[in-house]
């Protein structure tokens, strides 16, 4: 049987703010028998400011994305906001230069969700016996917007956590209600945004677990910053961190 | 009460962010409507029904010429007059002629935010004309010397004491903060109104070309009071609100009622298309039609935003909102509030006026999934952005902030090359470090420092995945494939 291969797709926020997210990604498809790619020049997928309205510099970061990244076999990130620019957002940005749009439909259709590479690509179910995974405890889960509404991944993550021995999934309320994060939103109007992250805090607090988890850094980043600033010793935590812990 | 329209969007939600009372409302109306609306889009109401409904209303959209001919046709056949209206002045002045002509003292209204969009009731109230809400939340609202806050909700910023206060204050009853009560002290007040007045003033939910009607619904039957009793009626709605066929009318009613209160039906459903006709017990002697256009054309012409004028004002996007939910309506500062009312006004009234509420979101998406006719606002605020960071001619839209747009351009030199990348990181760490304390950023600088006031940051790694990917990961791998 051949490996499957994968090229990482590590996001700016992972690179610099929370690489043993990309490091708990790694040793997860290591795991699995992955090969893995990494480019190393790789920045920003353009998110940022295709979210700001700034397209021109969005098209100029998407188009040396589709450079780096359009002979892989399968792109991986640990996001679904930045596959959500990828496979949507890019399609919006050269909707009037056919060649790139052509590049970038190409590209979209190979690029994958962490969560949902492993369960729908991989055929991963579970966690215990394929990645000899333990977490112990009770956790909670975020929908991110963009993972949930955007990617429509809600079940992968749910059946990775359900499986992952020793761990108990308790549903928070509305656990796809925004955080408040919102990328620049959240210091263009900080006092929407913590109210909005209060929101989401109350909700995670509710549920008595003592970690939240999910599948963009971005978001967990906004709640484990309001989580720490409040006192709590609830953890934000990303999704490949809890498939990482424990086993081999 | 009246807000001071100079607040800046962030000045007004911080007003209503600060009130628990407002958050408490809200979240009850987004738990009960919003929660209703969604279970029914899931449980009876399929997404080909929706689907099917948007593509009427598309189509409807692309032939809005004809369609609003035929209707106009049929209206006038019956007796009726109809009024094309380019702008809101127009529209507003059409309506104090009509009173004019007919010599009228009282106006009684049923909810319409059109016509606040056009402003028509400071204009009668100029010319001695007095206005009365009829719809019991508007009601209160005008009472207050207030702005509606929600779609269908438009008191719902006011508990019962302050209403209990009002009603003590200007209608002269003992206080009493009974529901009951009050709303019965409201309904006898509003009974004497309605059987005086001489013109009923109403906007309209959905007309319907094939029939030749317009169509109002209500909970409280005091549209149907408004618009059959007085002399004159009056309907305003704006130019998109027309169903080419009575089997377009029906798959939007359906989805309206649905979307608005989680209602298969709501209590009152009048269908009205003309003056009383020869033989008939009721009716308005007059009936008029104000058809507006007010800078719905444009949106019409552009692709980006034609979409929106498929909104059928259910309210359904306010009900879900994250951001409405702490925010309310008022930090809007418009007739059109919440995710709607994002998009509609800066078209209606101008991008750069507006320009926080096409920046004002997260883009999470959830108004989209609720719209019972699948408008994309997340889409067409990301629209309106693009326009205010580098303007729009046909839009008479100017780049909005100088400082932002260079940000973004060093931002893109700095992404464009790992090693600008690279040096920003490094540049990152110094500056972050006489901040850092037990990993994480309590303080920052910059434009950090609004992220920091409330929240924590965590600072730049030690060593980037980049980094450890060559020092680590990569060597490690390596051995293992060539095992």
């Amino acid at each position: 049987m051949t490996r499957p291969t994968v090229t990482l797709f590590i996001q700016c926020l992972v690179d610099s703010l929370s690489p043993e997210t990309g490091d708990a990604m790694v040793r997860v498809l290591e795991r699995l028998g992955v090969r893995m790619h990494y480019p190393p020049n790789q920045t920003c997928c353009g998110q940022p400011a295709f979210n700001s309205g700034y397209r021109r510099e969005a098209a100029k970061a998407a188009r040396r994305f589709l450079d780096i990244f359009e002979d892989s076999e399968a792109i991986v990130c640990p996001s679904g906001s930045c596959v959500h620019m990828v496979r949507h957002h890019y399609l919006d940005l050269f909707r009037d230069e056919p060649a790139q749009l052509a590049r970038a439909r190409m590209v979209a259709d190979k690029t994958f969700e962490f969560t949902e590479y492993l369960v729908d690509i991989l055929g991963v179910t579970d966690p215990g016996a394929q990645l000899d995974c333990r977490f112990d405890g009770a956790v909670t889960y975020h929908d991110s917007c963009h993972l949930a509404r955007g990617l429509g991944i809600r079940r992968q993550p749910r059946l990775l956590l359900e499986n992952t021995p020793g761990l108990t999934l308790i549903e928070m309320d509305e656990s796809d209600r925004c955080c408040g994060f919102g990328g620049t939103f959240s210091v263009k109007y900080p006092e929407i945004s913590t109210a909005m992250v209060d929101d989401k805090v109350r909700t995670i607090l509710d549920t008595g677990a003592k970690a939240v988890v999910g599948c963009d850094v971005s978001c967990l980043m906004n709640i484990q910053g309001r989580l720490s600033r409040l006192g709590s010793n609830v953890r934000a935590l990303h999704i490949a961190e809890i498939l990482a812990e424990g086993g081999k | 009460m009246n807000q001071p329209k100079d607040k800046t969007y962030s000045e007004l939600a911080h007003d209503a962010i600060g009130n628990e009372e407002l958050h408490a409302a809200i979240r009850m109306i987004q738990d009960r409507i919003g929660k209703s609306a969604q279970a029914l889009w899931r449980d009876e109401i399929t997404p080909e029904h929706r689907r099917l409904a948007k593509e009427a209303r598309m189509r409807t959209l692309d032939n809005l010429d004809e369609v609003l001919a035929a209707l106009a046709e049929k209206i006038r056949a019956r007796g009726g007059h109809v009024h094309f209206a380019a702008t809101a002045e127009d529209a507003r002045h059409y309506c104090l002629e009509v009173a004019r002509k007919h010599n009228i003292k009282r106006v009684v209204k049923g909810k319409s935010m059109t016509s606040a969009e056009i402003g028509v009731d400071p204009l009668l109230e100029s010319e001695g004309i007095e206005v009365v809400e009829t719809d019991l939340g508007e009601y209160i609202i005008q009472l207050a010397g207030d702005t509606p806050s929600h779609i269908i909700a438009p008191c719902i910023h006011m508990n019962k004491r302050q209403i209990g206060k009002l009603f003590q204050e200007k209608l002269g009853i003992p206080y009493s903060e009974d529901p009951p009560t009050l709303t019965r002290a409201a309904r006898k007040a509003l009974r004497e109104k309605l059987l005086t007045a001489d013109m009923g003033l109403s906007g309209c939910n959905i007309a319907c070309a094939e029939t030749g009607h317009v169509c109002l619904v209500s909970n409280e039957g005091n549209i149907r009071m408004a618009t059959t009793m007085p002399k004159v009626h009056i309907a305003l709605m704006g130019m998109e609100r027309v169903t080419a066929t009575l089997a377009e009318h029906d798959m939007l009613l359906r989805l309206l009622t649905r979307g608005a209160a989680a209602q298969k039906v709501s209590t009152y459903v009048s269908f009205l298309g003309g003056p009383r006709q020869p033989g008939e017990t009721d009716g308005p002697e007059e009936f008029h039609l104000v058809i507006i256009d007010n800078g719905r054309m444009k949106m019409l012409a552009d692709p980006r935003f034609r979409e929106v004028l498929s909104c059928i004002r259910c309210g359904g996007c306010l009900n879900i909102c994250p951001v409405y939910g702490r925010i309310g309506g008022h930090a809007y500062n418009g007739p059109y509030p919440g995710p709607i009312g994002a998009v509609v006004m800066p078209l209606l009234q101008g991008v750069n006026e507006h320009a926080d509420l096409c920046r004002g979101e997260s883009l999470c998406g959830a108004c989209k999934d609720i719209c019972p006719v699948n408008n994309d606002l997340p889409r067409m605020l990301s629209e309106l952005r693009h326009m205010l960071a580098y303007g729009d001619e046909n839009w008479e839209v100017a780049p909005v902030d100088k400082t932002e747009a260079r940000a973004f351009k060093a931002w893109s030199a700095a992404m464009s090359c790992r090693t600008a990348y690279n040096l920003l990181v490094k540049a990152g760490r110094l500056v972050q470090a006489p901040f850092v304390k037990n990993g994480a950023l309590s303080k920052g600088v910059g434009p950090l420092t609004k992220w920091t006031a409330t929240r924590d940051f965590p600072p730049i790694a030690r060593k980037t995945f980049a980094e450890r990917w060559k020092t680590d990961h990569a060597k490690r791998l390596n051995e293992t494939d060539n095992e």
